[in-house]
């Protein structure tokens, strides 16, 4: 229980400073960028602490909000893909998430990719709604959130294949 | 009682995510209503810190082209000098009492953003240096943008290319005043609005700042217009200007700080109460 909690804050701390000092200056075409900074909340634990979740969730967002002079933007959306996380396991690995048999940092099968997938769309959906701020852009803005969304799941999946703990 | 903390032991986690959910909107809407004091900004010890670091690093990859700009700034600098009448004498100081209406404290861009529609930049100088917010922040080539917020060693930047950004400017021929805002696409490209239609206006004419606003001193260069709308609704132009300053390099600039900027401010204020 201990190592787990350590390889979080390890996770929590390497992935914001990955995020800004390289994600953060990644702009594809002036207005695509990454934010694999979420697979901290992808990754957490799925029996693990909710609260713990909910608290650091939101204290990765603010500091990412602090990085980036954005007011509280990254800290909503970090919050609600941090509370909407049980649904979303529910709705792409169905009855196997009660037994809690679900592990994520393995090798990506279907169920896993649409869970990676629906998480980061919600994240960059409420991001760049709440950046943008008025309906008369929602086109530029929705497809802003296709193409990130795209190039975040990228970085994700290559991240999630490097860190995989090896089973020899 | 005991069923209202039954509630909240049952609910914690739901009144968590509301309450933490209230406190993010509430900064994200007060981020995007008020002009100025955001309650998180990059102009702290930590992010600014950070910034200086990574900075630290990358501007050894710039040097070359950094000191070619600074060395053509110094060319002008001294073509201007040696094409006055007489070379050997200094310029008066339009002031009274040797005060320069005008002062300037120069600074370092350590963190720059383009990509969203509000943008920030970090700066390398803070209170501590003599810097406050509005001041006007402009480089070698022109303005770039207002000062927010400042913490001690740090300061932020609204850019121009920033929705909320307003900045009074001219056209340089004309005298003709409109205000300059980015409507949040390119990241080359600014617009003029308000700009009458008495105004002689064709493309390639040089766009100043004007002399209506206090941040900017009059006359600093801003871009040139390449392309020209007219609105059939309200009878102005809609210009959009092409801008000197590459928005998404920028290395070394200038904050100027205006004497008069506190007693012109003092006295619009007493108009207005009257």
């Amino acid at each position: 229980m201990n190592s787990t909690l350590l390889v979080n804050i390890l996770r929590f701390i390497l992935l914001l400073a990955v995020q800004v000092i390289v994600f953060n200056n990644m702009n594809f075409l002036g207005y695509i960028s990454p934010f694999p900074y979420i697979l901290f909340i992808i990754l957490y634990p799925v029996n693990g602490n909710k609260t713990g979740l909910l608290l650091s969730s939101f204290l990765l967002g603010l500091i990412m909000d602090l990085f980036s002079n954005s007011g509280g933007v990254h800290a909503t959306a970090c919050l609600s893909l941090a509370y909407l996380r049980p649904y979303i396991f529910k709705f792409s690995f169905g009855l196997s998430y009660e037994y809690q048999t679900v592990k994520l940092n393995d090798v990506v099968t279907p169920e896993r990719f649409s869970f990676i997938l629906v998480a980061v769309l919600l994240h960059h959906l409420i991001l760049f709604i709440l950046e943008a701020f008025q309906f008369s852009i929602i086109l530029d803005v929705l497809l802003r959130t296709l193409l990130s969304t795209v190039f975040t799941i990228i970085l994700c999946v290559t991240i999630i294949y490097l860190i995989k703990p090896n089973k020899r | 009682m005991q069923q209202i903390f039954h509630f909240i032991f049952k609910n914690s986690n739901r009144l968590l995510f509301l309450l933490l959910l209230g406190i993010s909107l509430a900064l994200t809407i007060q981020s995007h209503s008020f002009h100025r004091s955001r309650v998180i900004s990059s102009a702290n010890f930590l992010s600014g810190g950070v910034y200086e670091k990574i900075n630290n690093i990358n501007e050894y990859l710039n040097l070359k082209t950094e000191n070619d700009a600074l060395a053509l700034e110094n060319a002008t600098l001294k073509s201007l000098l040696f094409n006055k009448k007489d070379t050997a004498s200094v310029a008066k100081l339009d002031s009274l009492k040797g005060v320069k209406p005008q002062d300037i404290i120069v600074s370092k861009v350590i963190h720059n953003s383009y990509s969203v529609p509000e943008n920030y930049l970090t700066l390398n100088s803070g209170a501590n240096q003599g810097v406050k917010p509005d001041m006007g922040v402009v480089n070698s080539l022109g303005i770039v943008g207002i000062i927010d917020n400042t913490s001690a060693n740090y300061s932020t930047v609204i850019s121009i290319l920033n929705k909320k950004s307003q900045i009074n400017a001219k056209i340089k021929k004309s005298n003709h005043f409109g205000s300059l805002i980015w409507n949040g696409k390119n990241t080359g490209f600014v617009q003029l609005i308000d700009v009458p239609r008495l105004a002689a206006i064709r493309k390639g004419d040089t766009i100043v700042t004007g002399g209506q606003s206090v941040i900017f001193p009059e006359n600093i260069n801003i871009g040139t217009i390449s392309k020209i709308e007219k609105d059939n609704q309200t009878h102005f132009y809609t210009i959009t200007v092409k801008l000197f300053n590459d928005m998404t390099n920028l290395g070394h600039v200038y904050i100027i700080k205006s004497k008069d900027k506190e007693e012109v401010t003092n006295l619009e204020k007493l108009e207005k109460d009257e």
